[in-house]
């Protein structure tokens, strides 16, 4: 693949107060590549995701999307003008652990409202890409429930249509099925794998080895808050070259059976 | 505006806010202390199995609860010593009604505590083999005591703001003194605000202290 | 108790005490009004990322929180005229006195309802690419309304209580009528006890219907 990279991340630093989380990451995403990163609780995983849409804002380092640099210089320091994120926020669709879907809005209105007020939208148009997504991630009969009535498995579904609908370039994937009850999480896989099949660019941060294998072109493993190993499915989950993801990797299949 | 400030009418005569400023403090420090006690009985007796106590204790908690202090200050100060036959000091009308009032709100307060401990703590204490009583005095009451804390503290607060109506009963306090050195000397800008600084020297503490409480137990929870 | 109650004196005399009510309920709601617009103003100084705008109206809230009611109204009454060189009657400056206090306290309950909001549906909303202003409008503002609605409630009622201060400066509110009565009457008792009556019937009417209208709004939940 000689395309264009969407999305570029050059010297990415990210420090909490006095704890530094990412210490230097350097990454692009092509059009239709599909990337898992893994990595032990704490080791910056989603951080990492996070700084990529600005939900997290960075300590150091240029995030580049359609070759275009995000942010602007001003007297020798880097600011970022709510214009842009936002733009940039619209290209790239994000699902959270949480879903982080509106309780006061139906599931219908969920999906309709960054149409109408990001891009515009009259209700009509909204409306009807609403009905699409829904019914692509199987939930045609939920439109007017409350979120909140919903099972996790559901409302994550419900976000991933609500994602979708933006129709992004990228869709960033932060943990989405960590919040839910063990027999919930297939019904969201089979949604994110089903987008697997459409060729869309996605990174998943997860802790869902076997899926990540199955689904990822690439699979970055961070510790340390660094790219440890990078590689092919193959390469990094089944003949890891590196100790600590070996270690990382005996620890998830202790008790596999 | 060219009205000049001379607030040397304050300086002047400090003696008399802070003898005002101490019967303020005579008020209010007895009758938060006797109203928590009070209070404590009441929370008691509305949680009673009993039907009739804890109707009859509703009552007198609404009734506090749902009229103006004021209105009970001037019912304590007028009215009450008619219906039992003996005259009442202003002092004593406005320590018995914020003492009730007091009463009133306190025991709403433990009556809350006392019912959100989560069933869960007792079964674990109970679990690792402690009595009633030893579950009691180890993890309950503390659990409760620190939830209240806050509560408690602003409950303090309004009671030293709910002293200054004592003035309307002609008690020596502050707010007394201030409208009385106001009307003698017809300076009642610099006197009125450094009335109102002194209350807010007095209370701001409190607050302060239970936004910090607050704060606190939302961590450590 | 030898006391003969009478309380034919009071029940002619009631139509003054009814003016007396219809006074208080009116100047409870103007306070109530002005106090949301004092307060959204406040809230949103308060909220903004310019120190110069936050600042005074947290010196404002916490001044007001923290000195007695009583203090407010003898200082628009008696003290705000002599600094300007104009008059105020009575039923100004207690609206003044109530609906700044009022406005202090709706502030925090505003600011409380907003910061109440989750992380995650602020982040929901950026991350679908919502400005500030979208987010806030459609999706915080929203929610943080019917959080916001259960303290309001408890605020105003507290400011309907104090509206009995209003009496001190001789506005003909439910408590100054009363002792029109009584002045009158000299039958202290059956007339405090009656508008402490009146008072308790207003509260708890208010307390109903302003729990019918919270389960409206916050009906989602």
């Amino acid at each position: 693949m000689n395309t264009q990279p969407i999305l570029e991340v050059k010297g990415l630093h990210k420090s909490f107060a006095d704890h530094h989380v990412l210490k230097g990451i350097d990454f692009s995403v092509k059009p239709g590549e599909r990337v898992a990163i893994i990595g032990g609780s704490g080791s910056g995983k989603s951080t990492f995701l996070r700084c990529l849409n600005f939900m997290e804002t960075l300590s150091e380092g240029e995030i580049w999307v359609d070759n275009e640099r995000i942010g602007v210089e001003k007297n020798g320091r880097i600011t970022y003008p709510e214009k842009q994120l936002c733009s940039v926020r619209e290209r790239l669709g994000m699902v959270f652990q949480q879903f982080n879907l509106f309780p006061h809005m139906t599931v219908l209105q969920n999906v309709m409202e960054g149409l109408i007020t990001v891009k515009g939208y009259t209700k009509q148009d909204a409306h009807a890409v609403a009905v699409r997504e829904l019914a692509k991630v199987g939930l045609s009969e939920k439109h007017d429930a409350w979120p909140g009535r919903l099972s996790g498995g559901q409302q994550q579904r419900v976000a991933i249509a609500r994602a979708l609908s933006m129709e992004p370039e990228v869709l960033l994937f932060d943990e989405p099925t960590s919040s839910l009850d063990p027999e919930l999480v297939g019904e969201v896989l089979r949604v994110i794998n089903q987008l697997a099949e459409e060729g869309r660019t996605m990174l998943l941060v997860t802790h869902e080895l076997g899926f990540a294998y199955h689904f990822a072109t690439k699979v970055i493993f961070l510790a340390d808050g660094v790219f440890h190993e990078v590689g092919t499915p193959d390469e990094v989950l089944k003949n890891p070259k590196k100790p600590r993801t070996q270690e990382f990797l005996r620890r998830f299949s202790e008790f596999a059976f | 505006m060219n009205y000049v400030p001379d607030f040397t009418i304050v300086t002047d005569n400090w003696i008399v806010l802070l003898r005002g400023l101490w019967v303020t403090i005579q008020i209010w420090l007895p009758s938060i202390i006797m109203g928590l006690c009070f209070g404590f009985a009441i929370a008691q007796a509305r949680l009673s199995e009993r039907k009739w106590l804890s109707r009859s204790t509703l009552v007198y908690v609404e009734l506090f609860r749902d009229t103006p202090v004021l209105i009970q200050l001037i019912w304590f100060y007028y009215a009450f010593p008619i219906l039992i036959g003996m005259q009442l000091s202003p002092f004593a009308a406005a320590m018995l009604g914020l003492t009730l009032n007091t009463s009133a709100y306190a025991s709403e307060i433990f009556r809350g505590g006392i019912k959100s401990i989560h069933r869960g703590q007792m079964e674990g204490a109970k679990a690792i083999g402690m009595t009633h009583a030893q579950a009691m005095r180890r993890v309950i009451l503390p659990q409760v005591i620190k939830r209240m804390l806050p509560a408690l503290t602003n409950r303090t607060i309004e009671v030293a703001k709910m002293s200054s109506l004592a003035s309307v009963i002609s008690v020596h306090e502050l707010m007394y003194q201030g409208r009385l050195l106001s009307s003698t000397y017809y300076r009642p800008f610099e006197i009125l605000t450094a009335v109102a600084f002194i209350y807010f020297i007095l209370i701001y503490p409190g607050t302060f202290l239970a936004g910090r409480l607050e704060k606190y137990l939302a961590r450590s929870n | 108790m030898d006391y003969s109650w009478d309380f034919g004196p009071v029940l002619s005399r009631f139509d003054m005490l009814a003016l007396g009510l219809l006074n208080t309920v009116k100047i409870a709601m103007v306070s109530i009004v002005l106090g949301i617009i004092v307060g959204l103003v406040l809230v949103m100084m308060r909220l903004s990322p310019r120190k110069w705008l936050a600042w005074p109206a947290a010196v404002f809230i916490e001044f007001y929180r923290n000195t007695p009611p009583i203090v407010h109204f003898f200082w628009f009454f008696y003290a705000l005229p002599v600094l300007l060189a104009i008059s105020l009657n009575p039923y100004v400056a207690a609206v003044l006195a109530l609906s700044t206090q009022s406005g202090a306290f709706y502030a925090e309950v505003f600011r409380g309802g907003i910061v109440s909001i989750e992380r995650g549906q602020w982040e929901g909303g950026k991350a679908l690419g919502m400005t500030h202003s979208a987010l806030m409008t459609r999706v915080i503002v929203p929610q943080a309304i019917s959080r916001m609605v259960p303290p309001f409630i408890e605020r105003s009622f507290e400011l309907l209580k104090t509206t009995a201060l209003a009496s001190t400066l001789a506005y003909a509110d439910l408590l100054y009528q009363a002792m029109l009565v009584n002045s009158e009457t000299f039958r202290p008792l059956e007339v405090y006890t009656t508008i402490a009556l009146m008072y308790l019937v207003l509260l708890v009417t208010a307390s109903q219907l302003a729990r019918m209208a919270e389960t409206r709004l916050t009906a989602y939940q």
